[in-house]
């Protein structure tokens, strides 16, 4: 480590960069802790709703595209191996595995959003909204044939567009981050001794990943073994 | 605890030079309006948020001074119901969220943590000034929520009648509390890691100032709790928007559940509202009794404790919401048991004071104060905690009464006894002696008179938040508006005196109270990071050798309130002010 590089990224306020590294990776573990209970209230109160109107539950969650949501996780999870290796390189002082791999990782989350929003439209297209005048189309038509209780089943979608929509913003501000990773790179701003700026951003995508593995069981394959003669 | 001192310190040794009068401290260099708005200084935070919350402190009391004045007559004086209905929300929204849950981590804890633990700064600079501004953005949704309109659902917010039957301006009103939240969460993550990591050499764990500990631990909730309260705000303003069941009764939710995740935060909160003040009064107690703490580990891990056990009964909120009778009775003994480390810290500082050699200056009054009226809050949470009473009292003014001891006997005069404490190192300046002791005897003679009779009222069985009531309750109705212009009066003497100090105050010196503190080793008001950076400070032993006359760095202490024997030269050039007994002039302001 040179005095030079030392000077352009230890922070005044700390003593070395060992201690500014070790505070920064606490503070984004802290800040997960806020988003687990963030997701947490969210998850319990799915959690009672699901033990008490299982049927319209599952009904709502059959509804839901599987296969976008299949083909999400995986590149999701594959994005996780991506930034980790990103991680890899920075510490190497690998510059030019580094960027590919951050821009690869932001592919796949941009994928991730892209075909996130092809499902939204096609949710939207077939009225599986949960709002009073938007709600319709076969999910309304089939829920009051059956005898379930519509209002429930919009309740199973407003869920499902708070969750995901949460989960989204969560995608947005990490591909933002992953940006200002490559800006910084770019700037020379992270050499091998401070690699962890690459690693405190991984921690963040992959708590966003994590949660994603959570909402695809609750959102998408509750209802998966119900079939739908147009699905 | 008591850490022994290591045998290199010499026992007395020269207390540090005064600085020359033109320093360059933290107010003096780069004071435009954009030097402060672009700060990253945590000083100057403490001060934005200071500046800020004692403006909404005002406008909370304003709206308190309301709903007591409509109360002197039993159909409501001045206003009409409705209207009735929106002060005490914005009394209730304004002091909650915007004065005390802020009050003592974001300005005591943003400016004195650092210094305390011999930090230059707190770990995250710019998260610090985001999460004023981020602050400043919430209070701006609430405060227009509350002046177009208003907001009628109390500040507990309860659905069904919140999401569909409320015709004020909820959305908005419970935005600004989503976002504030966030603010609180930065501040909370920012004092943890800053905890956890900045300590200066020596500085371990348990030589860390009791307020240091009770900020860690009001950080855990704040941390753990808060972001549960913002996502139950987002559903309920989904439900408000939408017209989706997730509460309402009506269209398939449920309104318990609402009661569960609100209190979740809620109840914790309180804790928010409470432990930053027993930090201070730790720090208080302690000086002015010039005694070292007694159990040291004992009140340092009730802290924690308050923390842990304060997030398991957060339903003791809702004994008469339709709990089930097991669960009552599980959170009811969860309740009791949150008693004890409270009851540990009380029994503790009074240990504290216990042939120590007491003065009674305005910070060690407010901190006297803080522990009687807890005492009283504390004790009437238990009636409130057993099961049989609580149903009797449930939403009387004796639960009015319970909390206004706590959070106002008991967190306000805390942060009282804080502002006054550190008034001289964060400005430089001495207030009046005098007029600081007469308001701290007037706000505790006006908050008695205010609450106790409120006790009496809600025994007897007067609801909380009625605007009429039956003609037999107006005598202690009278009393208690009474007791509220007392106080209120009582609190603007410290707007005045503490104003007029910064003007025509006598400069403080570093250390005016002779504390041991490493804050006080630095000059007031401090130099931009804090102490001299050639000279960081290196800890030796533990936050309270008041009976050995040294600070934290091994140096003594100069001269001080309650100390005979002079050993600080520079006392004597009438620059500094430690009123004690053998310094019996006061402070003449203005
Ligand atoms: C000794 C520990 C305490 C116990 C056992 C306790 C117990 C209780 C109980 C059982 C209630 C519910 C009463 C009802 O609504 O029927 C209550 C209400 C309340 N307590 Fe405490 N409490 C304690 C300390 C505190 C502290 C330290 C604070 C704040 C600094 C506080 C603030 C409040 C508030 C704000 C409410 C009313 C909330 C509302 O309904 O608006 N309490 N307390
Ligand atoms: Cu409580």
């Amino acid at each position: 480590m040179s005095a030079n590089t030392h000077s352009t990224v230890l922070k005044h306020h700390f003593g070395d960069l060992e201690q500014q590294h070790a505070s920064e990776r606490l503070g984004m573990w802290m800040f997960l802790a806020t988003e687990v209970l963030f997701f947490g209230g969210l998850f319990g109160a799915y959690a009672c709703y699901r033990l008490w109107y299982a049927a319209e539950f599952e009904y709502a969650s059959s509804f839901m595209n599987l296969k976008f949501a299949s083909i999400n996780t995986v590149f999701l999870v594959t994005s996780s191996l991506t930034m980790t290796l990103a991680i890899r390189c920075a510490k190497l002082g690998d510059k030019a595995g580094l960027y590919r791999n951050l821009l690869l990782t932001f592919a796949l989350g941009s994928a991730f959003m892209v075909l996130k929003g092809f499902e939204y439209a096609e949710d939207f297209h077939e009225h599986i909204l949960p709002g009073t005048s938007s709600f319709g189309g076969e999910i309304k038509h089939d829920a009051e044939a059956q005898g379930l209780d519509t209002g429930k089943v919009r309740l199973f979608l407003c869920f499902y567009y708070i969750m995901t929509g949460i989960h989204g913003v969560h995608i947005i501000i990490g591909l933002g981050c992953i940006l200002w990773l490559v800006q910084q790179t770019y700037a020379n701003k992270i050499p091998p001794e401070n690699y962890s700026t690459v690693e405190v951003v991984s921690l963040y995508w992959h708590l966003v990943d994590a949660i994603w593995l959570f909402l695809m069981p609750m959102l998408y394959l509750a209802g998966a073994h119900i079939h739908h003669v147009a699905h | 605890m008591t850490t022994a001192v290591t045998s290199i310190t010499p026992k007395i040794a020269p207390p540090p030079p005064e600085p020359a009068p033109a320093e360059p401290n933290y107010l003096n260099v780069n004071y435009s309006l954009w030097g402060w708005l672009t700060t990253v200084d945590h000083k100057r935070i403490g001060i934005l948020y200071l500046i800020s919350i004692t403006v909404f402190f005002l406008a909370g009391g304003i709206a308190a001074g309301i709903v007591r004045l409509n109360l002197l007559s039993p159909d409501g004086a001045i206003i009409n119901e409705d209207a009735y209905n929106r002060a005490f929300t914005a009394h209730g929204v304004l002091m909650l969220f915007f004065f005390l849950i802020p009050a003592v981590p974001a300005v005591l804890g943003n400016f004195l943590i650092p210094m305390m633990i011999g930090a230059k700064d707190l770990a995250f600079p710019k998260l610090n000034l985001a999460s004023w501004y981020v602050f400043m953005v919430g209070a701006a949704f609430g405060v227009y929520a509350i002046l177009n309109g208003g907001i009628d659902t109390g500040w507990t917010l309860y659905p069904p009648y919140s999401s569909r039957s409320s015709q004020s301006n909820v959305v908005p009103g419970v935005f600004g509390v989503f976002i504030s939240g966030f603010s609180s969460i930065m501040t909370g993550l920012n004092i943890m890691v800053t905890v956890h990591k900045m300590r200066a050499p020596g500085m371990t764990w348990g030589r860390l100032p009791l307020f240091v500990w009770s900020l860690y631990a009001t950080s855990l909730i704040q941390l753990l709790g808060t972001p549960v309260v913002a996502i139950t705000t987002v559903l309920l303003m989904v439900e408000r928007v939408a017209g989706i069941g997730i509460f309402d009764p009506l269209i398939g939710g449920d309104p318990v559940l609402f009661q569960h995740l609100f209190w979740f935060y809620s109840h914790p909160a309180v804790y928010i509202m409470i432990l930053p003040g027993m930090g201070v009064v730790s720090e208080v107690l302690t000086c002015f009794s010039r005694k070292n703490i007694f159990g040291y580990q004992a009140v340092a891990w009730s802290s924690m404790g308050i923390a842990v056990v304060g997030f398991m009964l957060w339903a003791h909120h809702m004994f008469v919401a339709g709990i089930s009778y097991y669960s009552a009775l599980l959170f009811s003994f969860l309740s009791m048991l949150v008693a004890v480390p409270s009851a540990i810290k009380v029994f503790n500082w009074t240990g504290t004071l216990y042939k120590g050699s007491i003065t009674f200056q305005a910070p060690m009054l407010f901190a006297l104060g803080f522990v009687v009226l807890f005492v009283i809050g504390g004790l009437t949470g238990l009636f409130l905690a057993t099961l049989g009473t609580d149903i009797h009292l449930h939403d009387t003014y004796f639960v009015v009464a319970h909390f206004h001891f706590v959070m106002v006997g008991g967190m306000v005069l805390g942060y009282m006894a804080g502002i006054h404490f550190w008034w001289p190192k964060m400005t430089g300046r001495m207030y009046s002696d005098w007029w600081s002791r007469v308001a701290a005897a007037i706000i505790i003679v006006g908050f008695f008179l205010t609450f106790v009779p409120q006790f009496m009222m809600g025994y007897h069985g007067m609801p909380r938040r009625y605007p009429n009531y039956p003609q037999e309750f107006q005598v202690y109705n009278v009393m208690s508006t009474a007791g509220a212009s007392i106080l209120g009066l009582g609190y603007l003497l410290p707007a005045c005196y503490l104003t007029l100090s910064l003007f025509f105050g006598k400069k403080a010196t570093g250390n005016p109270w002779s504390a041991t503190g490493l804050e006080w080793q630095s000059p007031s008001p401090p130099p931009l990071f804090n102490f001299d950076e050639a000279h960081m400070p290196v800890v030796v032993c533990g936050p309270y050798e008041y009976s050995l006359g040294i600070d934290q760095m091994g140096r003594g202490l100069p001269e001080g309130p309650g100390l005979g024997t002079p050993n600080d030269p520079s006392d004597k050039h009438g620059e500094s002010s430690a009123p004690g007994p053998m310094k019996k002039e006061t402070e003449v302001v203005g």
